[in-house]
């Protein structure tokens, strides 16, 4: 089993993969590999053209830029997942990460590739969409911004045109004293989540709830973010009662159904992940104003 | 029309230079092109861990990166563990001790998983080797003996780093 034939190119800088992608029709664009080689392994994929992105200089890193931090399309998961600023800013995306396949796949994987990839389960996709983040393209006509409400369009696409390719993704981090947590239930641990469900919180001094934000993976074919479930929680003193009936909004929720899963399971478990992310995520924000 | 590329890397403190398709997985490259059979071909898609290999100390699936890919890279494969007058690592030996593999097919997959580990942590918790190894399927279901396997490697490399 190997993939069909292609051209190869490994260019080294972001120009000349613009270049490249203007000047060939069915080019692909190959990031960790971890889904699209499976995939031209399969021949569900035959493109004429691969350009690998391995070797371009200053696609990889995490930097902060005034407050946001900043990730390379091609930093790899597992970088993220071991890196001290990560866990200082945004802890809960490497509590997501465990999630994410297994280390060898971590060690290859991209956050870049995982957001163009756009999976309905992807445990960084569902990390974006909790923080509103902003997704920074390139081609030979210029660099774009994307807010990720119009760059996932639906069931694993993207809004970049075929000359775009993703440079780089920016994540407000919360206070420092914020809760968070990341839940999500699969088969065996590393396997596509069926749902998952992210939450942060951030407490006023008297101990209400002054922000907060969900964002639900695997019950539509894009993260969820429950605008009704948010907002009631806002101004609130946490407790399970109003854990609860956020849970029950989400709960609400259309869901996806398919041969493995129904639509009723799925939004089960949107309601119980709610609610056990919010009590962790509370939790959290407690431990972390006490220090 | 073939797609071909010069390619020069290191394998196991080797060098080997070949013109290989671009298409050609580091898996086939090992197996077909210098004869390291010791990598196995399992799924061919990234499922089953028994391709995995170190590339510049990082475990990874041979069967999801291109040959051409590795140029200039540092590869490690389960031929590359034992010393060259054949002493084993202590992980291969402590597996050996423990009866860690039994058809064996997964096995050279999960010496590479594990010898990563072991190279970052040395006093990795029982959950965390089940942790690392849900990477690689052993369809034995020989977990148990890996587990034991791991601990022991790891308690023998403490002793040693004591005595040196």
């Amino acid at each position: 089993m190997k993939p069909a034939s292609f051209t190869y190119h490994d260019p080294v800088s972001i120009g000349d993969v613009a270049d490249l992608l203007c000047r060939h029709e069915n080019a692909r664009l190959l990031a960790g590999g971890q889904s699209l080689m499976p995939m031209m392994n399969f021949r569900l994929v035959t493109p004429d053209h691969l350009i690998d992105l391995n070797r371009v200089e200053g696609l990889a890193g995490i930097e902060t830029r005034g407050n946001v931090l900043r990730f390379g399309a091609m930093t790899r998961q597992r970088d993220i997942e071991l890196s001290a600023q990560v866990k200082q800013f945004c802890p809960v995306m490497q509590e997501a990460l465990r999630h994410v396949g297994h280390c060898q796949t971590r060690n290859r994987g991209t956050i870049g590739g995982s957001l163009c990839h756009l999976d309905p389960s992807a445990e960084l996709v569902n990390i974006t969409a909790l923080h509103d983040g902003t997704l920074h393209a390139a081609s030979r006509r210029g660099a774009r911004r994307l807010e990720f409400t119009e760059f996932a369009t639906g069931y694993m696409s993207n809004a970049l045109e075929p000359d775009e390719l993703l440079v780089a993704v920016g994540l407000t981090p919360w206070s420092p004293h914020h809760g968070y947590a990341f839940v999500e239930v699969a088969r065996r641990l590393g396997d596509y989540a069926i749902v998952g469900v992210s939450a942060q919180v951030e407490l006023d001094r008297h101990g209400a709830i002054r922000r907060a934000a969900l964002a639900i993976s695997g019950l539509e074919t894009t993260p969820v973010r429950p605008a009704l479930a948010e907002r009631g929680l806002l101004g609130q003193e946490p407790s399970p009662a109003i854990f609860r009936a956020a849970a029950a909004e989400v709960g609400k929720l259309g869901a996806m159904s398919d041969a493995y899963v129904t639509a009723a399971y799925r939004q089960h478990l949107g309601r119980i992940l709610t609610y056990r992310a919010l009590e962790r995520a509370v939790a959290r924000s407690y431990e972390r104003m006490k220090v | 029309m073939t797609d071909t590329r010069h390619l020069k890397l290191r394998v196991n403190d080797r060098e080997y230079e070949r013109v290989v398709e671009t298409r050609l997985t580091l898996a086939d490259f090992l197996r077909h092109e210098i004869g390291l059979t010791g990598t196995h071909v399992g799924c061919e898609h990234g499922v089953c861990g028994a391709c995995t290999v170190l590339v510049e100390g990082r475990s990874c699936r041979s069967c999801l990166l291109l040959a051409v890919q590795a140029h200039g890279r540092e590869i490690r494969t389960v031929e590359g563990l034992a010393a060259a007058d054949g002493t084993l690592s202590p992980l291969q030996q402590a597996f050996w001790e423990t009866h860690a593999l039994q058809c064996g097919f997964c096995i050279p997959g999960v010496l590479m998983t594990l010898t990563e580990l072991l190279a970052a942590n040395q006093t990795p918790s029982e959950a965390e080797i089940r942790e690392r190894i849900t990477g690689n399927i052993c369809r034995c279901t020989g977990y148990q003996s890996i587990i034991e396997a791991t601990l022991l490697a790891a308690e023998r490399l403490r002793q040693g780093r004591e005595v040196a």
